[in-house]
């Protein structure tokens, strides 16, 4: 009876839709498993041998997204509290550290999370140059991984205001002033006087949206640390992916 | 005979090599990757910048859709600047000339906003009160005469000018206006001495 009923489940199309394959330990099905899914299909179907030789890879890249799975995920949650307004962001940041249930859980794992993200991926970095993983034909894909470095850093960075006290606002201070000595487009770097370049027109004043660290540049920040950064580290994220498998997989000890 | 045989052997095996050999090619011939019918261009094909109808109209699409891409993206940079700043004015009002001693260096400014205002027999001028080696606040000696920077001995003349310590150059001027009788200084305005600008006019008020 049951049995019966397991049958026709597994032969209906809701089914069918969700698992498209046997469990069928074929070389053929294994592949198909991989090939047909939507989520693994970036996946190489075949592994080599040395893709799990964790002594040659160390496995930084792999932790590097998991850890970007996982402050993504806990960053969501965080959104559901925080509010990015200068008169409520730092009450908030207080109130999911001491009283939302399991707030500080949540904030704790996005905060060591994103520091490890940014030690992994130098770590990931620091492989690949030392295994010569860089040179042909990996040579593009290093070019994507120095730009997913950077937009790690960036993530990093527009996340350290977010809590709003005293050591974001002065780090971000010591951060952006930094922009401002850029050449010709901040108002303190060289040349600027050439194009006009003010203290309020600058690229730093681009970053704040003001002349000083202030609720516009919290909003901003915001904006660029929960939507913008991670929408286009997803988009090179998939690239970086996505070459691995066109340049002959995952490097190993004999190429 | 037997050299016959031996002859007739080695014809056979000699045709049987050239057969193998025109297989061989024939093999060859047929793994060699032929070109494929696609990669082939019509053959009325006139290029990209041949001018006719569809070209044109392909032009123009491609001028709409990045004439488009380019103004919404210039659009949003401006987007980025915005128009108002909920942030303190820089100017402030800093009273009439005669609030202030000919000669002297005057502090009353210098927690709220970090401006020294100096008159002179001449006029008046505003200090902004950084230090131009690494941004620390000097004090106004008044018995030595000159500014002094805690941190690394930077030394200034009365006049903001640089003589001693790390110093790369003079202290700025801010700018400085009569507004009605009431002396207006904007911290948002900075005169360098060595670009030439104390020279300007915003940089010292003249005031007799």
């Amino acid at each position: 009876m049951l049995g019966n009923l397991m049958e026709k489940f597994r032969k209906s199309d809701v089914y069918k839709s969700i698992f498209r394959h046997d469990y069928k330990d074929t070389q053929r099905n294994r592949a198909l498993q991989i090939l047909d899914n939507v989520w693994l299909h970036l996946h190489p179907v075949r592994l080599p041998r040395h893709g799990v030789n964790l002594r040659y890879t160390w496995g930084m890249g792999g932790i590097t997204f998991f850890l970007f799975i996982v402050l993504t995920i806990t960053g969501v949650i965080l959104m559901f509290y925080y509010r990015p307004a200068g008169e409520y962001a730092y009450d908030d940041m207080k109130y999911l550290m001491n009283d939302v249930p399991f707030g500080p859980l949540m904030r704790n794992m996005h905060r060591w999370a994103a520091h490890g993200m940014v030690i992994t991926v130098m770590l990931h970095m620091f492989r690949v140059f030392l295994t010569g993983s860089y040179k042909p034909p990996r040579q593009f894909n290093w070019v994507i991984g120095v730009v997913l470095l950077l937009l790690t850093f960036l993530l990093s960075f527009t996340g350290y205001l977010l809590p709003w006290d005293q050591l974001a606002l002065w780090a971000v201070t010591v951060g952006t002033n930094m922009a401002a000595a850029t050449p010709l487009l901040g108002h303190e770097g060289p040349f600027s006087e050439m194009l006009g370049v003010r203290m309020d027109n600058d690229v730093r004043f681009l970053l704040l949206g003001g002349t000083q660290v202030g609720p516009a540049a919290l909003i901003r920040f915001y904006v660029l640390h929960c939507i913008f950064l991670p929408i286009v580290i997803a988009i090179f994220m998939a690239v970086h992916f996505w070459r691995v498998r066109k340049d002959g997989g995952i490097s190993g000890p004999n190429q | 005979m037997s050299n016959e045989k031996e002859n007739n052997d080695v014809g056979n095996s000699k045709q049987e090599e050239q057969k193998n050999e025109a297989q061989e090619q024939q093999q060859q011939k047929k793994v060699r990757p032929r070109k494929a019918k696609q990669d082939k261009p019509p053959a009325d094909d006139q290029g990209i910048w041949r001018m006719n109808r569809r070209n044109v109209f392909t032009f123009a699409g491609w001028l709409a859709f990045l004439g488009f891409i380019a103004t919404a993206t210039l659009g949003f940079l401006r987007y980025l600047f915005p128009r108002v700043l909920f942030e303190p004015p820089t100017a402030f009002r800093a009273g009439t000339p005669d609030d202030y001693v000919i000669g002297e260096v005057d502090t009353r400014w210098m927690e709220q906003y970090r401006v020294w205002v100096v008159r002179t027999r001449t006029g008046i001028y505003a200090l902004h009160a950084v230090c131009t080696h690494l941004g620390c606040t000097p004090r106004w000696l008044d018995t030595e005469g000159q500014f002094k920077c805690p941190c690394h001995g930077s030394g200034f003349t009365q006049e903001g000018v640089n003589f001693e310590g790390p110093a790369p150059r003079p202290l700025e001027r801010l700018h400085i206006a009569m507004e009605n009788g009431v002396i207006v200084i904007d911290r948002g305005i900075r005169y360098r001495e060595e670009l030439g600008q104390w020279a300007e006019p915003g940089a010292f008020l003249e005031y007799t």
